[in-house]
C-alpha cells in the first residue's frame, strides 16, 4: 500500500497481536487508510474507525486486506 | 455513616479526557499516592455530590480493554475484579471520546458485563457537533441500561449532571452483551463458587487472565489452572472472538442511535500539521528546538526567582541571628534549618517550569508524535518509542519517569529503560550545575541571543543523554531476551492545551517534591550542621587556642581571627574528618575535602549539594552572603587560587551529570525490578562512569 490509499482488512496473520489489533478497532470488514510513515520509514500512521493509529511497519505487515 | 463513602471509579481509553474529568470533579482535592504494592501511581480526591456526600474519586490509567497490555494497564483489571480490595470501587463512571464512539464501547460493554453499576460520560461532544453527528443518547442509554450523560470536559460543561447521576444510586445494567460460550459455562460455574463471585463474566476474567490477577493466592491459581484443562480452555483463547462479538453488537446499536453520520469519513484536520511535525527534516528540527527552548527557559526564567529565594533565605538567616541570642540552638536555626529549607524551595522555579513543559506536550498530543517520530531510532539502541517518554521526564525526575516505564510492555526493553534513565539529567541536578556553570562559565551571550552559560548547560544534558544512549546501545547485545515488542499507539488529535489541566500538574508535582524530597534535604541538612558544628578530641575543643598560636606572628583584625578559628573548627569537625577520609581517593579529580562531604551528602539526594555548600561555607561567614559569593570566595590553601577553577568545575559537573546520587532512584529501581540486581549493577556502573569521566576531565584541564 502506498501513503493515501484506503483498502478493506479481511484478516490477521498473527494470533496474539490480532487481538491487540482488534480492541484498537482494526476489524475485518474495516476500511483502513494507510496515511503517511515517520521519517525513516517506519513505524507508519494508519486512519482506522476515524482515528488514527501509530504502528510498526512488521506490525502491519500481520494485517491482511483486501484491494 | 461517614465510613462508607461512595467510592467512584473512572475508567476510560487514553486521550479521552479523563484527567479534566477528574480534575473538574474534585478540583484541587486532590492527593497522589501509590497503589498498594506497586508503584503505580493513583490520583484520588474527594468531590462533593449534590446530595451533600463527599464521594472519592480514583482516577485509573487509560485503557482500551480489560485485558492489560502492560503493567501500568493491569491495576485497573486487578481493581475492577477484586472485590477484597478497599480500593474497589461501589461505581464506575467511563469516560468515552464521543468522536470515538466505537471503540470506547468496547471497553464500557466489558465494564458492564461484569455487573458493575456504570455511568457513561459522553466526553467531547462540542467536537461531535461539530463534525456534523449526531446521536440519540436517550435510546443509547436505553439500549446499554446505563445512565449516558453529554460532557464537554474542557468547558467543563455537563460536569453538574454527571454529578446529580452519580449521587443517585445506579442500577446494574441488565442487559448482557458477551454471553459465555456454553461450553465454558460449567467452567465458570466452579470459577464462580470456589471464589464466590456472583456474574458469569466476572469468572470468565478470572479463567482468562489469572497472571493479572495479584490477589490471588497460589492455591487460587492452581484451582484456575486445573479448571482450564479440565475444560480444554487457556487464557487467551477467544479474546479475539470476544473482540469481534462486541463490536458486531455495537455496530448494530450504534447503526439504530445514529442519527446523522459525519459527513467525512477521515479526519483531515490532524493531517496537515502532522506533515509538518513528522517531516524527516522539519519534525526533528522542531523536537530539537523544542528541546532547547526548554532549556533556554529553564535557566532564563528561573534564574531569577531563585536568586531572590536564596537571597530571601540568607536575609531571613541573618535577621534569626541578629534578634535571637547567640546559641547553639540559634546557630542550628540560622545555619541548619533555614539554609536547609531554602535548599529546597530554590528548586520550585525550575521543576515548575519542567513540568510545565512536559505537560503542554503531554496535552497538546505532540509526546505521541514524538514517540512516532524516534520509535526507530531507539529500537536501534535497544529501546521502544515509548522510552522517550522516561527519559524526557527524566529530566524533571528519575523516580517519576522510572514508574513511567510501565507503558513499556516489553520486559527487555522497559529494563534498559529504567537502567539508563538516571543518566538523563534530573532537576536535582538542575541547581549543581547553575551554580557551578554560573560560577566558571562567563554570562555572556553568542550571536547576540544565545546565553553562553544556557549552552554550556544544555551542553551537560546532551552529555548525559549520549552517555545514556551509549549505554542502552551496549545493553541491546547484552541482554538476552527474547520477547516481542509492540508499538500500536494511538496518535491523538492534536488540540489546544487545557491551561487548568497543566496547571493542577504543575501544583501537584511541585507539591510532591517540595514533601518528599523535602523531608530528606532538610534532615541531612540538620545532621550535617551537626556533624560540621561539633568535632571529637582536644583540638575542635580548643580551636581558637590553636589558631592563636598559629597565627601569632600574623597581625590579624578580630574578624580575620574568627573566619580562622571558624575555618580550623571546620576540619577538625566530624564533617571534615569524614571529608579528609576520602580526600586521597578524591583528590584526584579535583576535589577537596570540603566537596568530599559535600559528595557524601550528595548521596542521600544530589540536590543537598547546594545545601551543604551553604552550611559548609555559611559557618563562619557573614550570614547575608550568597552562597554563589560564598564559594567564588574559597580559596584552595596549596595554590592561593580560587578554589573553584573550570578545571575542579567541570570535573564536578561531569560527575554529577553520571554519578548514582539518589537514594530513592535506587529504591524505585528496586521497587520495580524486584530485586537489588538492577539497582546494584547500576549504582556501580554509574559511580565507575563518574569517576573515570571526571579524572579524565580534571587531568586535561588542569
Amino acid at each position: 500500500m502506498k501513503p493515501g490509499e484506503i483498502a478493506i482488512i479481511s484478516g490477521f496473520s498473527d494470533e496474539i497481536l490480532s487481538v491487540k489489533l482488534l480492541e484498537m478497532g482494526c476489524l475485518p470488514g474495516a476500511p483502513v487508510r494507510f496515511n503517511f510513515t515517520a521519517p525513516l520509514g517506519d513505524p507508519i500512521c494508519i486512519s482506522v474507525l476515524g482515528y488514527e493509529l501509530s504502528l510498526r511497519l512488521e506490525e502491519a505487515a500481520t494485517i491482511s486486506i483486501l484491494n | 455513616m461517614s465510613a462508607a463513602r461512595l467510592k467512584i471509579a473512572l475508567v476510560g481509553n487514553p486521550n479521552s479526557g479523563k484527567s479534566s474529568v477528574f480534575n473538574h470533579l474534585t478540583g484541587l482535592n486532590q492527593k497522589i499516592g501509590n497503589f498498594p504494592g506497586v508503584t503505580v501511581e493513583k490520583r484520588s480526591g474527594l468531590s462533593l455530590l449534590p446530595n451533600g456526600t463527599n464521594a472519592e474519586i480514583i482516577d485509573l490509567p487509560g485503557i482500551y480493554s480489560l485485558y492489560p497490555r502492560s503493567l501500568d494497564e493491569r491495576i485497573v483489571t486487578e481493581i475492577l475484579l477484586d472485590h477484597a480490595s478497599p480500593l474497589c470501587p461501589d461505581l464506575v463512571v467511563v469516560i468515552a471520546d464521543a468522536t470515538n464512539l466505537k471503540r470506547s464501547l468496547l471497553l464500557l460493554t466489558q465494564i458492564t458485563d461484569l455487573g458493575l453499576p456504570t455511568v457513561l460520560a459522553l466526553n467531547m461532544m462540542d467536537l461531535v457537533a461539530r463534525a456534523g453527528i449526531s446521536y440519540d443518547l436517550h435510546m443509547l442509554s436505553n439500549e446499554l441500561g446505563i445512565p449516558v450523560i453529554p460532557i464537554n470536559a474542557r468547558k467543563g460543561s455537563g460536569i453538574e449532571e454527571l454529578k446529580n447521576a452519580i449521587s443517585k444510586p445506579v442500577e446494574v445494567s441488565s442487559k448482557s452483551v458477551f454471553n459465555i460460550y456454553p461450553d465454558l459455562k460449567l467452567a465458570v460455574q466452579s470459577v464462580r463458587e470456589r471464589f464466590q463471585l456472583d456474574n458469569d463474566y466476572e469468572a470468565y476474567q478470572f479463567l482468562q487472565q489469572p497472571g493479572s490477577l495479584k490477589f490471588l493466592n497460589d492455591e487460587g491459581r492452581t484451582f484456575l489452572d486445573n479448571v482450564g484443562n479440565t475444560y480444554d480452555f487457556f487464557p487467551g483463547k477467544f479474546q479475539g472472538a470476544e473482540a469481534i462479538h462486541r463490536y458486531t453488537f455495537i455496530q448494530t446499536l450504534l447503526d439504530r442511535v445514529t442519527l446523522k453520520a459525519a459527513d467525512l469519513p477521515w479526519k483531515k484536520h490532524t493531517s496537515a500539521l502532522d506533515k509538518v511535525l513528522t517531516h524527516k527534516v522539519w519534525g526533528y528540527a522542531i523536537f530539537f528546538a523544542v528541546l532547547f527552548v526548554i532549556f533556554q527557559s529553564i535557566f532564563a526564567w528561573a534564574a531569577v526567582p531563585m536568586d531572590l529565594i536564596d537571597k530571601a533565605f540568607a536575609g531571613i538567616s541573618y535577621y534569626f541571628g541578629q534578634i535571637l541570642p547567640d546559641s547553639m540552638l540559634t546557630r542550628l536555626l540560622t545555619e541548619g534549618i533555614i539554609p536547609g529549607i531554602g535548599g529546597i524551595i530554590i528548586f520550585v522555579p525550575q521543576i515548575a517550569i519542567l513540568f510545565a513543559f512536559i505537560a503542554l506536550l503531554e496535552e497538546s498530543g505532540y509526546m505521541a508524535r514524538v514517540v512516532f517520530l524516534m520509535d526507530k531510532i531507539m529500537r536501534k539502541f535497544g529501546l521502544n518509542g515509548k522510552s522517550i517518554v522516561p527519559l524526557m521526564s527524566g529530566v524533571a525526575c528519575a523516580i517519576p519517569a522510572i514508574m513511567a516505564t510501565r507503558t513499556i510492555d516489553n520486559w527487555k526493553e522497559r529494563m534498559i529503560t529504567i537502567f539508563v534513565t538516571p543518566l538523563m539529567s534530573c532537576s536535582a541536578r538542575l541547581p549543581v550545575f547553575t551554580i557551578l556553570v554560573a560560577l566558571v562559565v562567563p554570562d555572556k551571550f553568542v550571536l547576540g541571543i544565545f546565553s553562553l552559560q544556557g549552552l554550556a548547560l544544555m551542553g551537560l544534558y546532551l552529555l548525559g543523554f549520549v552517555a545514556a544512549m551509549l549505554t542502552a546501545l551496549v545493553m541491546k547485545y547484552l541482554v538476552r531476551v527474547n520477547e516481542r515488542s509492540f508499538l500500536l499507539m494511538e496518535l491523538p488529535a492534536y488540540r489546544w492545551p487545557k491551561w487548568s489541566n497543566i496547571g493542577y500538574t504543575i501544583v501537584e508535582k511541585t507539591k510532591t517534591f517540595v514533601l518528599e524530597a523535602g523531608k530528606v534535604i532538610l534532615a541531612i541538612s540538620i545532621v550535617l550542621w551537626v556533624l560540621a558544628s561539633y568535632g571529637p578530641g582536644e583540638k575542635f575543643e580548643n580551636a581558637r587556642e590553636h589558631v592563636l598560636i598559629e597565627s601569632a606572628n600574623l597581625r590579624l583584625t578580630e574578624e580575620g581571627l574568627e573566619n580562622r578559628v571558624a575555618a580550623y573548627k571546620l576540619e577538625h569537625s566530624y564533617a571534615g574528618i569524614i571529608g579528609k577520609g576520602i580526600e586521597p581517593v578524591i583528590r584526584p579529580l579535583g576535589f577537596d575535602w570540603k566537596i568530599g562531604i559535600a559528595l557524601i551528602t550528595s548521596f542521600a539526594a544530589r540536590e543537598v549539594f547546594v545545601g551543604t555548600m551553604a552550611t559548609i561555607y555559611s559557618i563562619g561567614s557573614d550570614d547575608d552572603q550568597t552562597i554563589k559569593d560564598r564559594m567564588r570566595e574559597e580559596v584552595n590553601p596549596d595554590t592561593g587560587e580560587p578554589r573553584f577553577t573550570p578545571a575542579t568545575a567541570f570535573s564536578l559537573l561531569v560527575f554529577y551529570t553520571f554519578a548514582m546520587q539518589c537514594m530513592s532512584t535506587l529504591a524505585i529501581v528496586y521497587r520495580e525490578t524486584k530485586g537489588w540486581k538492577w539497582p546494584l549493577l547500576q549504582l556501580a556502573y554509574m559511580s565507575a562512569l563518574a569517576y573515570i569521566s571526571s579524572f579524565a576531565v580534571f587531568q586535561l584541564l588542569s
